[in-house]
């Protein structure tokens, strides 16, 4: 069939099994939209207030379905605003294919109006790029994409397509979408290895992250906790795999990480990794990290074997497929001494919880959590509203968090958001604060035109909360620049643009206007007032280790 | 500190070299020198390269280069099972005192005169790294105008071809 190539490269979407897509037109990709429009009854098309936002709905999309979140854009400006979206889709191994115009072949590398490298730009930031040099190579290079995008360890690839070559016509012929390349479990002396050390120790710790949802290892990872008797802890990017109310989870590790998943990290005598790396947000000071610590690391990217901290022995394979390999060849034993010394730390970590009376961010999140359903995705932005929703949020079901952890993207959270509630084709929540909220809530535009029903719990303490504490503690007081003072009303500005808000500052009032934004049709903002020197703990200070760990406030505000 | 070689089959297009370079750039491997060229087949490009570092730094490289959809195969050559050549070519000043000294060496070193003007030698060098540090140790009593290095081509001894290690 002889088609332009807008016609081949939607075709080749439609084909590779795309259902939604996020973007935002402009000249160079004009045929595309054109292409969109005529096939909008197989394909349909979110339009967002700005490009930032439509990678970060890719991405949230990609997070809540395990599918390849697909964003297009138009070039120049257009696609330097994907930048970030790209960037925290690849520091958290999502799958994503941006598409962006270019213009057309005889202009490149004139500096023509809206021309840019892209290619070069998001080099360091992408799997792979793909600049389309003809038709005909067109449907080839996205079914390359789609696979490069999904396999292995997932992440962004993007594809930049000039004008002409949209234009171009040539034949396309419909293929079956492409599987991802076959997982591969460890080698096999690596994994009888790695029983050996796991058969020999006696307080060991299970740390897992993305990887495990993605290799979908949870009951095989449980039934390795069961067997030898080991607690389980994750990254950030491990949140929502296993229901957060299992007796062996005992939450987020690191930085804010809960204090008893963090403790048995720091006293264990093998920590068995899943899908996960050693960032620094975890280990603090890597030279005083788990020092009594070996470590058994499964991760199907070689490349993170060893590259922060060493381990005794890296097994590069998919988890499910190592585990259940390994398993056959691990002995079953209980350890009630580290099983007690957990549970210790399980009740001294009780003891730290923050019970104060009136609208605490606790609070806040845990009155959230009432009005949770199984399917609900909660996304978030970056900073302390973050670290509570980490802390506090109880999840049910894997894919239901999407939270920007490598990058640390302030702003990803709305366009997340939206992008989830497509993905789980249910009421989404976004949890932010209102120095990322300000970042991006030009998308509640975007809500409020979809009638995408958006519950938005911001938590306002009027200043950059996660950098304050660093001048309260480290820098004499210095405020510089984290005071945000904002006199925006909130809940005025939802309605301004056609949704609806209210501002709230008891914990009754804040149940109330929960009841109401989970039954609004479309996107509710509550502006949920809390006090300005809230901190984050525990916390680790930068560069510190476990026995710096702060559980309580001494300092004087 | 050791000196590692590792020769490297990619894929014979453009902009395979900044995707390998920038690889090497933001991850911080300092490499000590890089020579590329076509190969026996039109569908890849050979590439040496020779850095210092540790044997985790090393692997680490490996590991990264693995991830390159456009990397097909990665083999570490070792001094004992193949063989390095460099291409040297070193312009000297030309003067009636020191020609002599410069032609003597020459000669021990199997040095080729390519270019001789009234003002200037161009020798060409061609042999080890270690060769080409010894002749420029040598030369630097003298004036050194300009020194153009090949970089490090390797190859493995016996049977063994690159292509063996494609990964498929």
């Amino acid at each position: 069939m002889l088609l332009s190539g807008s016609d081949i490269l939607v075709k080749t979407l439609i084909e590779q099994g795309c259902d939604t897509v996020f973007g935002y037109p402009g000249g160079q990709i004009l045929n595309v939209y054109d292409s969109l429009y005529n096939h909008q009854d197989e394909i349909n098309h979110v339009l967002t207030a700005h490009e930032q936002g439509a990678t970060h709905a890719a991405d949230g999309y990609a997070r809540t379905t395990g599918k390849v979140g697909v964003v297009i854009s138009t070039s120049g400006p257009g696609a330097t605003n994907l930048v970030t979206g790209i960037a925290t889709a690849y520091l958290d191994s999502v799958p994503m294919v941006a598409i962006c115009g270019n213009v057309p072949t005889g202009q490149i590398g004139t500096d023509s109006f809206q021309e840019i490298d892209i290619t070069g730009i998001t080099l360091p930031i992408t799997k792979h790029n793909y600049f389309v040099g003809k038709v005909e190579d067109l449907a080839d290079t996205i079914r390359e994409a789609f696979k490069l995008a999904k396999s292995g360890r997932p992440g962004p690839v993007l594809i930049d397509v000039p004008k002409d070559v949209q234009v171009a016509k040539c034949d396309y012929t419909q293929q079956p979408p492409v599987v991802k390349d076959e997982a591969f479990a460890a080698k096999e002396l690596r994994i009888q290895e790695a029983a050996k050390y796991i058969n020999a120790c006696k307080k060991p710790l299970i740390y897992f992250g993305g990887g495990l949802i993605t290799s979908e290892a949870q009951d095989e990872m449980l039934e390795l906790a069961d067997k030898i008797d080991a607690p389980i802890g994750c990254s950030l990017m491990g949140l929502s795999a296993i229901p957060t109310d299992h007796p062996r989870f005992l939450g987020m590790q690191g930085m804010h990480g809960h204090f008893a998943s963090s403790m048995a990290m720091h006293n264990a005598d093998l920590i068995i990794s899943l899908g996960v790396r050693f960032n620094d947000r975890v280990t603090g000071n890597r030279q005083k990290f788990a020092r009594g610590a070996k470590i058994v690391h499964i991760d199907v990217d070689g490349s993170e074997l060893c590259k922060t901290v060493n381990a005794a022995c890296g097994l590069r394979g998919d988890v499910k497929l190592t585990l259940q390999q390994l398993l056959p060849l691990i002995n079953k034993s209980e350890k009630p001494e580290w099983a007690a010394k957990v549970n210790a730390l399980k009740e001294e970590e009780e003891s730290y919880l923050d019970n104060r009376e009136g609208l605490t961010p606790r609070r806040a999140i845990m009155t959230l959590n009432k009005y949770l359903g199984e399917n609900t995705a909660v996304c978030t932005d970056v900073g302390q509203h973050q670290m509570w929703s980490a802390q506090n949020l109880v999840f049910k079901k894997p894919r239901r968090f999407a939270s920007s952890g490598g990058l640390g993207t302030m702003g990803y959270g709305f366009g997340a958001a939206i992008g989830a509630a497509y993905g789980t084709g249910e009421r989404s929540v976004l949890v932010t604060g209102d120095g990322s909220f300000v970042m991006n809530m030009n998308e509640l535009t975007t809500a409020v035109r979809y009638h995408i029903p958006v519950v938005i719990l911001l938590l306002n303490n009027g200043v950059l909360g996660m950098v304050r504490p660093c001048p309260t503690l480290l820098y004499d007081k210095h405020y510089s620049n984290s005071v945000l003072d904002n006199k925006m009303d909130f809940a005025a500005f939802a309605k301004a643009v056609g949704a609806d808000g209210v501002t709230v500052d008891t914990p009754e009032d804040l149940d109330a206007a929960l009841k109401t934004a989970f039954t609004a049709e479309g996107p509710y903002v509550i502006n949920c007032m809390i006090g300005k020197d809230e901190f984050v703990l525990p916390m680790l200070p930068p560069n510190g280790s476990m026995d710096d760990i702060i559980t309580k406030l001494e300092v004087e505000l | 500190m050791n000196r590692y070689t590792l020769a490297i089959l990619v894929r014979n297009q453009f902009g395979v070299m900044n995707r390998l370079t920038s690889m090497f750039r933001r991850r911080q491997f300092n490499i000590s020198s890089l020579s590329a060229s076509e190969t026996e087949s039109d569908k890849y490009s050979r590439l040496t390269f020779t850095f210092d570092g540790t044997e985790n730094g090393k692997q680490q490289l490996i590991n990264q280069l693995y991830k390159l959809p456009d990397v097909y195969a990665i083999k570490e050559l070792l001094t004992d099972n193949s063989i390095s050549r460099e291409v040297m070519l070193i312009k000297l000043k030309n003067d009636s005192k020191t020609r002599s000294e410069i032609y003597a060496a020459a000669d021990a070193f199997k040095a080729e005169t390519i270019d001789y003007t009234k003002d200037s030698i161009v020798l060409q060098l061609i042999g080890t790294a270690a060769t080409m540090d010894d002749f420029i140790a040598l030369m630097s009593e003298y004036t050194i105008l300009e020194i153009c290095r090949s970089g490090t081509a390797s190859i493995e001894k016996g049977g063994a071809t690159l292509r063996q290690n494609l990964m498929l």
